[in-house]
Order: C-alpha cells, then sequence, then structure tokens
C-alpha cells in the first residue's frame, strides 16, 4: 500500500428531512482496494458522490494528494483523477465504446466542431489493449452484456488517468464467472497503484479482494479494519451495531407431497427450451444459473407476460391458459420482479394503494366504490405482518428503503390471495439487515403453505434457501438438485454444462448469453 | 438474462441496428408506390409530375430534417410549422412590398435568424427552466402563429417588387446551364440542406451529442457534458431548418401568408418517423427522413392523380404512419 490519496474527514451533509452524513471520515491509500460498507442508508453512496463532485459538501475537509480541494462537480473530480462507476450503468446504449469512452472530451479535426473518429476507435482500442480487454470499440454499447458494459466504463475512467476508481456495487448485476474476471481487472489496477473505492452488500466479496474496510452505519463513520484479519460477523455487527446470527432456515420435516405448479416443455425461441418442472405445496423452489440462463424467461412466461411457443402449464393438476399477467394473478400466481422500482411498485402512491393493487375488485362496494376503511385495515394488517418499518399506511413507497419496499410488495401479492410466489432476485439491493428479515418471511410463507419460486444469482443464498434446486444455462434445465445434495461446485457445473450445438442457434439476441457468451463466440468463429 | 431485462429497463428501450432495417423498408415503400402510381396513371410518371412531387417535398424536408434532431436527442418540437409562417412574415416585413424596402438577401437572413431563435428560446425554455418539449413547444406554436398575424396585420405580404425572390425556389440554375433540364431549385436546396444536417449529425460534436443526450441524458450530463447548452444548440438548429423552410416557402408563393402554418410540424414528424427515427431517442438518420418526406408527398401526389378526394388523402397518410411504426415495433419484437 501507497501513500494516503484521500483523506475526507469532518464530512457533514444534510438532504431536506434526513441528516445523511455527520462527521465522517474516509482514508484511501493508493494501490489498495478499500471496501466501504454499512447498510442502505448509511451514507456510503452519499459520502462518495461527494468525493466525485456530484454532491457538495456542507462541512469537513477533503485532502487530496496532501492538498486541501474542492471538487464542485464531476468534471473537477475527473480532472483531479477521481472517477466514479455508477450502480446505475452509464452508458449511452446507441453509442459506441469508443463514442462512450470519450463522450464530452472528444479528439477533434482541424475544424474544433468536427469529430477525429479514427483517433477516439484507435484511442480505445489501445486503451481495451492495455487492459486486455477483448471488446471492439466500434460496437454499440446496447449489443454489450452488463459485465462487459462494465468494463467499458472501468476503461472509461481509466483514460482519465484515474489515481482513485470507486465502484458502487459492481458486482449486483454480474454472475460469479463475470465477478472473477471484474476482480481479475480490480487487482491489475490495485498493481498500478490506483486507489479503488469498493462499495458493495455482498460481503462474502470482500475479504477476496479488499485490503481494508471501512463501516458506516447511519452517517456515522465507525471503524476501518484490516480485511484479512476480520471476521464477516464482525463485519455485520459493526454495520447493524447489534449482533445478527445468520440462522439457516428450518425446512420442513415431511417432504411435500401435493404438486401445486407444473410446467411440462415450454418453450419460446432460443431463450425458453423444453423447460419441464414441477412446484410442490409449501416448498421454496430455487432457479439457480448464469445470467442469460433464461430464468427470468420461465418466469416470465408462467406468469403470462410473455408468450410461449409451445408447452402447458399446470395447477393443481389442471391445465390453464395464462395469456397475460391478470390470468396469472387469477389463477393464483404473483411475480415479484428483481426491478421493484419499475415493475413491482406504483413508487408515487402510498403503501395502503400499492398493497390492494393488484386485488381491487375485493375492495369495492356495491357501485363500484372503494371501501376506504377496508382497504386501511388490510395494509395496517400486512404492515404488522410483514414488519413493515413505515410512519404510517399513507406513506409514499418511494420514502421506504429497498428491504420495505420489497415487503410493500409481498404484502400486495398475500392480499390478492396467490399461493404461488415467484421471487426474481429477492435481495437484490436490499441491505445485510434486511436481507435476513426477507429470508425469514419467504421461510414463514413457506411454511403456511405457499409456494415459492426463488430465482436468485447468489449461490450462497439459493443454497441457504431452496428445498430444492432447478439449474438452467441456455434456456435448458440442466439439473434438479436436492438441498442436501447442492453445493456451490455443483451448481456451478450444471449451470455450465453448455449442450454442444450452440453454433447451431441463430445468434442468440446479440450477445444476450451473459456469461455464456465467452464460450459462444469462441464456437462462432 | 435476468440481469439484461435491468440494463433495457434501465435505458428505457430496446436497441438494436434496426434504423438501416426501417430505411431499407421505407425505401422499398416509396419504390412501390412510384411502380404502383405509374401503372395507374400515366399523368403521374411524366417529368413535369415528377418535379411537382420533388417541389411539393421540399419545404416539408426541410422541415423535417431540423425536427430530425430534435426528436433524436428525445424531444419534440411543435412549433416548426407556426415558426416557419413568423420567419416567412419577418422575409415580408424585411423586404416585401410596401414594407422596410431593404434588400432581399438582408430579408432571406432575417428571417433564417428569426427561425434560429424562437428555436434557441424553445431549447432555453426546456433545458433552463425543465418545461417538457411538448409543452414548450406547443406554446411556442401559439405565441408563433399569434405573431405571424399581429407582423402582418392579418393580411398576406407579396414580393411583387422583388422579381428575383420567386427564383429561388422555382427558377432553375440548372437549366440556365444545361438547356431542357429545368429542374427548380428547390429540389437543390433540399438535398444542400440534407447534406448539410447528415454532415451535423455524423461528423460534429452536436451531432453526437445528440444523439448521446437522447440515447441516456444522465449518463450524458454525468460525462462532463453541458447538457443544457447542447440542448438549446440543438433546438436552435431545429429553428434554424424551420426558418429556412419560411424563405423557401414565402419564395414559392411569392407572398408570406401570415395564417399558413398550422399542421406543417405534424407532416415533418409524420416524415420523420415513417424515416424510422425513434420517438424515444437516441437514434435516427437523415436519409430516412428524407425518403419519409418523400413517401408523404408521393402519396398525396398519387391519389391526387387518381381524383382521390383530399379528405381521403389524408386518411391513406394516416394509416401509412402508423403502419410504418408498427412494422417497426414488430421487427424489434422478433428481434427481441
Amino acid at each position: 500500500m501507497g501513500d494516503v490519496v484521500v483523506l475526507m474527514e469532518g464530512i457533514d451533509k444534510s438532504f431536506p428531512g434526513v441528516h445523511a452524513l455527520e462527521d465522517a471520515r474516509f482514508e484511501l491509500r493508493a494501490g489498495e482496494v478499500h471496501a466501504l460498507v454499512g447498510e442502505n442508508g448509511a451514507g456510503k453512496s452519499t459520502m462518495m458522490k461527494i468525493l466525485s463532485g456530484i454532491y457538495a459538501k456542507d462541512a469537513g475537509s477533503i485532502r487530496y494528494d496532501g492538498a486541501e480541494v474542492n471538487i464542485p462537480n464531476p468534471r473537477a473530480a475527473q480532472h483531479l483523477g477521481i472517477s466514479m462507476i455508477h450502480q446505475e450503468l452509464n452508458l449511452m446504449p446507441h453509442l459506441t465504446l469508443a463514442q462512450n469512452v470519450f463522450i464530452g472530451r472528444e479528439p477533434r479535426e482541424r475544424l474544433r466542431f468536427m469529430l477525429d473518429e479514427k483517433e477516439i476507435n484507435a484511442d480505445t482500442q489501445s486503451l481495451f489493449d492495455s487492459m486486455h480487454l477483448k471488446l471492439n470499440p466500434k460496437v454499440k454499447a446496447a449489443d454489450l452484456t452488463v459485465a462487459k458494459q462494465q468494463m467499458v466504463e472501468i476503461a472509461k475512467a481509466l483514460s482519465f488517468n484515474s489515481k482513485v476508481l470507486i465502484m458502487d456495487e459492481p458486482t449486483a448485476a454480474l454472475t460469479e464467472t463475470e465477478i472473477e474476471e471484474l476482480f481479475r481487472i480490480i487487482r491489475q489496477l490495485r498493481e498500478k497503484g490506483v486507489g479503488i473505492v469498493y462499495i458493495s452488500h455482498r460481503l462474502e466479496e470482500l475479504k477476496q479482494i479488499s485490503d481494508r474496510i471501512t463501516v458506516m452505519r447511519d452517517g456515522h463513520y465507525v471503524d476501518t479494519v484490516d480485511a484479512a484479519t476480520i471476521e464477516i460477523d464482525r463485519i455485520i455487527s459493526m454495520m447493524v451495531g447489534r449482533t445478527i446470527f445468520e440462522s439457516t432456515p428450518e425446512l420442513p420435516e415431511k417432504p411435500p407431497v401435493e404438486v401445486v405448479l407444473e410446467a411440462r416443455g415450454l418453450n419460446r425461441g432460443a431463450a425458453i427450451r423444453d423447460v419441464s418442472f414441477n412446484l410442490k405445496k409449501g416448498e421454496i423452489l430455487g432457479f439457480a444459473g448464469l445470467m442469460g440462463a433464461g430464468r427470468t424467461e420461465v418466469a416470465r412466461a408462467i406468469f403470462g407476460a410473455d408468450p410461449i411457443d409451445s408447452g402447458e402449464v399446470l395447477i393443481h393438476g389442471k391445465p390453464v391458459h395464462i395469456k397475460s399477467p391478470n390470468d396469472a394473478v387469477n389463477n393464483g400466481i404473483g411475480y415479484l420482479s428483481e426491478d421493484r422500482k419499475r415493475y413491482g411498485l406504483a413508487l408515487g402512491m402510498d403503501v395502503e394503494s400499492n398493497v390492494v393493487l393488484a386485488s381491487f375488485k375485493k375492495f369495492l362496494g356495491a357501485i363500484g366504490i372503494v371501501n376506504k376503511s377496508k382497504t386501511h385495515d388490510t395494509a395496517e394488517h400486512y404492515v404488522q405482518a410483514l414488519s413493515i418499518r413505515t410512519p404510517s399506511v399513507q406513506q409514499r413507497v418511494k420514502n421506504l428503503s429497498g428491504g420495505n419496499q420489497q415487503k410493500v410488495v409481498i404484502g400486495k401479492w398475500l392480499t390478492a390471495d396467490t399461493e404461488i410466489l415467484i421471487f426474481d432476485e429477492p435481495t437484490r439491493g436490499i441491505d445485510v439487515g434486511a436481507k435476513s428479515e426477507i429470508y425469514r418471511l419467504l421461510n414463514d410463507l413457506a411454511q403456511e403453505g405457499k409456494s415459492i419460486i426463488m430465482i436468485s444469482s447468489e449461490l450462497p443464498e439459493v443454497l441457504r434457501m431452496s428445498h430444492r434446486i432447478v439449474v438452467m444455462c441456455e434456456g435448458r434445465i440442466t439439473g434438479e438438485l436436492l438441498a442436501g445434495e447442492a453445493t456451490q461446485e455443483s451448481i456451478m457445473k450444471l449451470a455450465t454444462q453448455r449442450s454442444g450445438i450452440v453454433a447451431d442457434i441463430p445468434a442468440a439476441g446479440n450477445g444476450q448469453n451473459g456469461g455464456t457468451s465467452k464460450a459462444v463466440e469462441g464456437k462462432q468463429v | 438474462m435476468a440481469v439484461m431485462d435491468t440494463t433495457s429497463a434501465s435505458t428505457g428501450k430496446a436497441v438494436r441496428s434496426s434504423g438501416a432495417m426501417q430505411k431499407l423498408l421505407a425505401f422499398g415503400g416509396l419504390i412501390v408506390l412510384f411502380i404502383i402510381f405509374s401503372l395507374l396513371s400515366p399523368a403521374f410518371r411524366t417529368f413535369e409530375n415528377m418535379q411537382g412531387i420533388v417541389l411539393a417535398t421540399a419545404v416539408n424536408g426541410v422541415l423535417a430534417l431540423g425536427v430530425t434532431f430534435v426528436i433524436i436527442s428525445g424531444g419534440i418540437d411543435l412549433s416548426i410549422g407556426t415558426v416557419m409562417t413568423l420567419s416567412a412574415v419577418v422575409v415580408g416585413l424585411v423586404a416585401g412590398d410596401d414594407k422596410a424596402g431593404f434588400p432581399i438577401y438582408l430579408g432571406v437572413l432575417v428571417g433564417l435568424l428569426t427561425g434560429g431563435f424562437a428555436g434557441a428560446i424553445n431549447g432555453t425554455i426546456i433545458s433552463r427552466m425543465n418545461v417538457p418539449p411538448f409543452i414548450a413547444t406547443l406554446g411556442m406554436m401559439m405565441i408563433a402563429r399569434g405573431l405571424s398575424l399581429v407582423l402582418a396585420e392579418v393580411k398576406p405580404i407579396y414580393f411583387n417588387n422583388l422579381p428575383g425572390f420567386r427564383d429561388i425556389m422555382m427558377g432553375s440554375v440548372l437549366g440556365a446551364v444545361v438547356p431542357g433540364m429545368q429542374v427548380p431549385n428547390a429540389v437543390f436546396i433540399l438535398f444542400g440542406a440534407a447534406l448539410v444536417a447528415a454532415f451535423i449529425l455524423a461528423k460534429t460534436v452536436l451531432g453526437r451529442y445528440d444523439v448521446a443526450i437522447g440515447s441516456n441524458e444522465e449518463a450524458t450530463r454525468l460525462s462532463g457534458v453541458n447538457v443544457a447548452s447542447w440542448k438549446t444548440a440543438i433546438y436552435a438548429l431545429c429553428g434554424l431548418f424551420a426558418g429556412l423552410g419560411g424563405v423557401m416557402i414565402a419564395s414559392r408563393l411569392n407572398s408570406a401568408q401570415p395564417a399558413l402554418g398550422v399542421g406543417y410540424e405534424l407532416d415533418a414528424i409524420a416524415a420523420v418517423v415513417i424515416g424510422g427515427t425513434s420517438l424515444s431517442g437516441g437514434e435516427g438518420t437523415i436519409l430516412g427522413t428524407i425518403i419519409g418526406a418523400f413517401i408523404i408527398s408521393t402519396l398525396t401526389n398519387g391519389l391526387r392523380i387518381l381524383n382521390v378526394p383530399q379528405e381521403w388523402q389524408m386518411v391513406v397518410t394516416g394509416v401509412i404512419v402508423i403502419l410504418a411504426v408498427y412494422m417497426d415495433i414488430i421487427r424489434r419484437r422478433r428481434q427481441g
């Protein structure tokens, strides 16, 4: 580890109604990976947005290379050599990779208003080469997987000769293989003396990649510790200010027998290929696989959100025709999208309205007037039952934390009397404390006899939560494992079990294959 | 593809290399229209009628070129029709009969600047005051219409004392050089404007930031691009094209008609959309817009020659607009 590059001290920041940071501090050395952890709302992102010029601090000092600096905007941060890679990727999908890398500072021709496209491409190519990235600068960003887009963002950040690189949840959308690739790049940068700030909720990664860990809680600095020697449980208790025992779920003693939902031979193009499985009453069925394996597609097909080419779905042994989400809801199926904000919630509406949204008919009086007291009571009931932390049922959902938003969605589907719940990445972007609550909730639901399909890219989560695990790869089901026999290794083996006829498939959707695309490219050449 | 879904969600639209395909479809459609009308009517396939089609395309085409930039940036400009009229009226005030009596080139210059100025105001209202483009330009549409009528005192302004003015559009520089080739200048103005627009879009910083803003405005801002200024420039450019349209229509009619202009913006937007430019921003081409403009004027011309009443011509054009966009949507869905 080198000298201290960044020293933030006494940082204070308030937003209307929230004191986001109070006397916070952070220190970064050259050539270290410094993880910044804390629950949602702890102030990690705010802290880093101040460092990268997106927010202005109310008080405190930032020293950069020993000198006090003022960082009024992102441009100023870039000039100092500080770049931030945001959680939502910030590429322009319609532009090529090279155009994305050089946006805002394009090399110009002699005439100042003309772009020097040749130089843009050449410079980007040498940048990629220096990072050992096999990417074509002339490809449009939209045609890349999320993982590769992230690599492009890193390349873009490095092209500023950044000495400080801030990464906000870089692995949230990546699969295990892609995370390896990312770590390779991060280590490479560390060798070159770049100081890396690494914000993540995935604590198991921190010990792998980081040198030091700074913990924040409620806008305060808690401690900075050495990653090599600290226990994960210790980090967690620093984050939440109390000790959480990550208990394993209690599986129902008798294996459940009654099949609630059965899928037979589902097909849709190259995305879903001959998918058959069944879901039993009171069971949590895990769906594991790499990005692009087709898990979300299967869920959406069963829920009627996307059409299928062939196959049938049976509920309680009877074939049903689900042509739309409305049909699915009528058949007792609820789908909790991984992107809650976009598909699961009406963010601007209050908790009460969201809870009754999927089952409005139940609350209508004789002449079609909503029975207000009934909706209120129902919402209050679920706020209690799911321990949703909200000042009142009239609170707007957008003001709740990620974990509590997820609970509101669950409440919505419980109100709609769904017996089959499909969870797509239920804990994505949710902090540790809330995560274990969601786990407990899933467990309780299963105990009560609800049947749950849980799609997750986090293997420890799948292993911990599922009674059975279905593994998918390239649109097929490549195996089914019982909770007792599954390990991370056995799942990964099935998740990478390719069919060998990849080359026969018409270029499956412009490299959407994600984690599998390396093999695909190899065969198509 | 769990994760890919998140990306397309965050960018808000499916992005594929679909522009080229849509252009090809549109171009094919244009050829088919020409073949059908030529078979149905000998009058359609005459040189004079072809000239007529090009003349009819010129003004709408130039308006469409300008609004293409705005639509690529993810915005919309409803004011181009009446700003065109306002520019024409200003040309009249500066150089028309019984008005200020300045030379015509000054009139043309001030007319162009009027358009650019109105566009810059649109852009400023949109980017600095955060008024949605639809509302801001709807307001400007009304303002420009009102101002046109006020400034012209609700009467047409003629250019009878400036015989050269009409030649800007209707004269033929080519005919003077090559006898027999009486191709009106309007054609060259249209194609010249299209070349300039294509150059701006493909080769200049303005074009690059136009696409970038339409593709992901927030990311463009975070990359250090001064989005507000560039947006203003984009609307100003669109206004400049509307100003050019104003000069062209005044020349063609040999008068500034202050009541004209409403509805022109929709024809122009229709041409852009038929040409494959996405209303959600980020993609679009100049060639597509030109083809789109020709499809609309060919359709109008052909149907008129076949004695289809004007009311029905509008119905057909409307159907074509919806069909063009629907075909694009189907194709995207297949690409998935």
